[in-house]
């Protein structure tokens, strides 16, 4: 860590250890934090879900007491001067306390209360802050009525009434669509700029980062490196490669390269492959392009989440998956669409969730439905569960009517939801045992699925742990076989990695892919960008409609002029979105 | 936790904060249709059930009556019955019809004139058959009560008119005091208030702490300078008025509506009314501190609250004919005290041996309760 003048230093915690006991388990949130954030800068605090983040948030602001260790904020002792620090330090929790059946204008007025804002300097702050935030309009409305994105611009303007000179964010782009999320570090860059605000702020995207003039990343509580993004990218210059093979499907390719000795790291990247090596590794293109036709390799600029899986690598033993691949699925509808919709209708009262949908999914396909909270992919996906009937149109999941035989349906498909939907109190085996009873399997059928689950997920050395107790990532594991138990021809995963750490994010992949090999089709919702590249096809959902369909690739060209260069997945997104929402305005 | 100096902790600081969150407080109270049901509605439903639904007095039972053999005095017996305002004779033929009018619940007693009633009164004593349906003890007993005078009156009536005589050993003339129309409205009523004024004040405190927490929303209010007065303050002055406007509305129901007498002062009435309704608030807000979920902070401050403020208040059941142990649990309870307050100032007047010690209890429990949940709330989380 380079010296910092006292003065420049905003928050300071010096080997700070925090354990919370969970039932009869001892769970050590924070072992030995060390860190500093500097005056007039952005400190990105970065790391996966139960990393830390958030009890480090709440030490710095007094609600939380250090086991051992000090933490200082603006030169105060957070612990034993927890009003002060509050005093002077604007904080916004992950789910801010914005009261909901208060109207945007009585939220600002409530926090300026508490903060103590002069009545005659109200105004405009006010304005300021809704201009700032594009809530002017809304000043009337409740805050439950919003949408997250906007709850999430409300609670930072209502967290900046009275301007802080610290501000505290714990991962408020969660849950929050593209575009406001560029609008939210759109604010915060300015605040930074303009008023000299000090900004330490929390996340789980690795992309965020490059928004930092500081990363602190942190992981199982402790912290692995605190430096700008540009010094841990320049750490990894000369080990990222892109390898791009015309007519292989990026995600074989990739699925090819991540076997390979050396490395380290490989993600599907537009056409092709994107590989990080190890230490010293150089690509030997005749034994790493074995087997791919007419492919090219060539390096490619390091960047920040390399660096990110690096450390987390090294740290973490490699989890091996065994090829899922031993036996393919059997066809039993030919050649034709395994997921239909056609022209789908969902009606709540006056207001359409989902109108006039169409898409078709074949069989072994990985399907996305992209889009922000609120644009109709879960109303969709619960229609093809046949869990919620249709207003108007067709659906048929695996050959049957979703509306009428919608149990016939369910036998064929697998259901992971964002919840995981395990028995937090039940063990791994006896949530195995569940299921497969649930799913109708029994005798020796039964045994061996549940031996398989147990072998092919290494879960067996946690057969007997309560699943409450697992990590994220296990608990992501143990929801997926649960919902592989009866073989089913269809997986449904609803934001299946949110939350999970990029590693456990990365194997999981690996499985769909492989189950995909086998004959699967998966049709899966997720609000990460760069997830969408690992889908065959996909499907841009906002407000109801279906703005963009197609492979990857298309769906970015779709959303640029013919002769712009490829956009990024979220610059699609967005850009297809400021359209439609363009389209809508002038009619 | 010490201020620092540098702090601006002035007191118009303090009361903007203060006026913030309890105006944020009214808001909420105004757009949710719930809490105004339960402080305004409920009040209404519970008392218009009490006042006129439940009744303990027996009137109007029905009871099935079998004379083996008619004649004018049986008549004459049977009259007395007819005209009595607490029984609805239903005249049966044999004795087996009015067992089955019984089980069928068609009839609350029997009422057996054997064939030889008339000829056991020439010999000075007319004994009857009574069956009386036991299964409501209550009513059970005031029915044999009852009958038993309607009998005695007959004989007296019948040794009048006959010139001969009747032993009557003691001659009882009642005069109630208090409740002298021995209606069991004008007693039940009035504690009815204390039960309604538990429910405000506990379980609506109770539930919107804990939403505090299961929203996140306290998170952020712990995170500004609001300080942990301003924050119980905040929540107690909204539902103190909201608990006071639902006492006043069901004393106005009390006065007007079920005519109910106030014999006291209504002064005494507000004080013992204000220290029941800061326990009950202090009893709320230490739930939901400690339980912080919405559920089980309702399912506490019904449970713990008011179910025994139903019970063993005093409201519906007699404390001093409860066993030793079960009596000993009524002190703890807050209604207790307030039920005995409310029934003599209703019915009673302003008795003092009654009202101060009931009052002193009230406050020490108003004390307790809201220092108990000032100590236990800090600024931290977990």
């Amino acid at each position: 860590m380079t010296p910092t003048e006292p003065a420049k230093v905003v928050i300071e915690a010096r080997d700070v250890h925090k354990s919370f006991s969970a039932g009869k388990r001892l769970v050590r949130a924070l072992r030995g934090v060390e860190l500093i954030a500097r005056r007039g800068e952005v400190t990105g605090l970065i790391g996966p879900d139960g990393s830390g983040k958030t009890t480090l948030m709440r030490m710095i602001i007094g609600l939380l007491v250090p086991d051992s260790g000090t933490i200082h904020a603006l030169g105060r002792d957070a612990t034993r001067d927890s009003l002060a620090v509050q005093a002077v330090v604007g904080y916004m929790p992950q789910r801010f306390g914005l009261y909901e059946d208060l109207t945007v204008q009585e939220n600002l007025e409530l926090y300026a209360d508490l903060q103590g804002v002069p009545r005659g300097a109200r105004l405009e702050r006010f304005q300021e802050l809704t201009h700032m935030t594009g809530l002017g309009r809304f000043s009337g409305r409740l805050a439950g009525r919003l949408s997250g994105g906007m709850k999430q611009k409300l609670g930072l303007a209502c967290t900046l009434v009275r301007t802080p000179e610290l501000l505290l964010l714990d991962e408020p782009t969660v849950g929050v669509d593209p575009q406001s999320r560029r609008e939210l570090w759109a604010i915060i860059d300015r605040l930074v700029r303009d008023d000299g605000l000090s900004v330490f702020v929390s996340t789980l995207y690795l992309d965020e980062a490059e928004h930092c003039d500081r990363v602190v990343i942190i992981h199982e509580g402790e912290v692995l490196g605190q430096d700008s993004p540009g010094v841990y990218s320049e750490r990894m210059r000369g080990r990222a490669w892109t390898v791009m093979a015309a007519g292989v499907k990026p995600r074989a390719i990739q699925a090819r390269l991540a076997r390979v000795d050396g490395v380290l790291d490989a993600v599907v990247q537009g056409d092709g492959a994107r590989v990080v090596g190890e230490v010293g590794w150089t690509p030997e293109p005749s034994r790493l392009l074995a087997g791919l036709e007419g492919a090219t390799l060539a390096p490619a600029a390091p960047r920040f989440e390399d660096a990110f899986i690096d450390m987390l690598r090294s740290r973490a033993a490699g989890v091996e998956i065994a090829a899922p691949g031993e036996r393919p699925i059997p066809n039993r509808h030919g050649d034709g669409p395994v997921i239909e919709v056609e022209d789908v209708q969902r009606r709540f009262g006056d207001f359409y969730a989902v109108k006039g949908v169409t898409f078709q999914v074949a069989r072994g396909e990985v399907f996305g439905l992209l889009g922000a909270n609120g644009a109709g992919k879960s109303t969709t996906f619960r229609m093809l569960c046949g869990l919620l009937p249709a207003t108007a149109g067709r659906l048929r999941v695996a050959g049957v009517d979703a509306r009428t035989a919608a149990a016939t349906a369910r036998e064929r498909l697998g259901y992971m939801s964002q919840k995981f939907s395990l028995y937090g109190y039940l063990s791994v085996r006896q949530n195995l045992n569940f299921f497969s009873s649930a799913y109708g399997l029994a005798g020796a059928r039964r045994g061996d699925r549940i031996r398989w689950a147990l072998d092919q997920f290494q879960l067996a050395p946690y057969a007997d742990a309560q699943s409450a107790d697992l990590s994220l990532g296990y608990k992501q594991r143990l929801a997926l076989a649960c919902a592989l138990l009866h073989e089913p021809e269809i997986l449904f995963l609803d934001e299946p990695t949110s939350g999970v750490d990029p590693l456990a994010r990365r194997e999981f992949w690996r499985r769909i892919n492989a189950l995909a090999e086998q004959g699967v089709t998966v049709l899966v919702t997720t609000h990460f960008m760069e997830e969408a590249e690992y889908c065959d096809r996909l499907a841009i959902m906002a407000a109801g409609k279906i703005l963009a369909l197609g492979a990857p690739r298309d769906v970015k060209r779709s959303a640029v002029a013919a002769g712009e260069a490829e956009p990024t997945m979220e610059d699609a997104f967005i850009r297809l979105i400021e359209r439609d929402q363009g389209s809508r305005d002038t009619t | 936790m010490k201020a620092s100096a540098d702090l601006p902790m002035g007191f118009a600081r303090r009361w903007m904060r203060l006026r913030g969150l309890v105006r944020k407080e009214f808001v909420q109270i105004m757009r949710d249709p719930s809490s105004i049901a339960i402080a305004f509605l409920l009040p209404v439903i519970l008392l218009l059930l009490f006042g006129y639904g439940v009744s303990l007095d027996a009137e109007h039972v029905a009871i099935a009556v079998v004379v083996d053999q008619p004649s004018d005095l049986t008549a004459s017996f049977t009259g007395g019955l007819v005209r009595s305002r607490y029984f609805n004779p239903i005249f049966l033929p044999t004795m087996a019809e009015a067992e089955r009018a019984m089980r069928e619940r068609r009839a609350s007693a029997i009422v057996r004139l054997r064939s030889d009633f008339a000829e056991k009164r020439l010999r000075g004593s007319a004994p009857i058959q009574v069956v009386i349906n036991g299964t409501d003890a209550n009513t059970g007993r005031l029915v044999a009560g009852y009958l038993e005078g309607v009998w005695t009156a007959w004989l007296v009536e019948e040794a009048r008119a006959s010139g001969g005589s009747v032993v009557v050993p003691v001659e009882v003339e009642e005069r109630v005091w208090f409740n002298s129309r021995i209606r069991s409205r004008d007693f039940l009523v009035p504690g009815l208030i204390a039960i309604i004024m538990t429910l405000i004040g506990t379980l609506l405190t109770a539930m919107v702490m804990a939403r505090e927490w299961e929203r996140g929303t306290m998170e952020a209010l712990l995170s500004t300078p609001a300080a942990i007065p301003e924050i119980l303050l905040g929540k107690l002055i909204p539902y103190f008025v909201l608990g006071a406007g639902g006492m006043l509305q069901s004393v106005a129901m009390a006065l007007w509506l079920f005519e109910v007498p106030l014999r006291g002062s209504f002064l005494a009435l507000l004080g013992s009314a204000t220290l029941f309704l800061l326990a009950a608030l202090g009893l709320g807000l230490l739930i939901s501190i400690v339980s912080k979920n919405q559920f089980v902070a309702g399912q506490a401050a019904i449970l713990g609250t008011f179910l025994p403020a139903f019970i063993l208040s005093g409201f519906l059941f007699d404390i001093s004919s409860m066993p030793a142990f079960v009596r000993g649990i009524t002190y703890l309870i807050p209604a207790r005290y307030f039920v005995a307050i409310l029934q003599t100032v209703f019915l009673a007047g302003n008795v003092r041996s009654i009202l101060i010690p009931n009052g002193i209890a009230l406050f020490v429990m108003a004390v307790l309760f809201l220092g108990l949940s000032r100590l236990m709330s800090r600024k931290r989380l977990g």
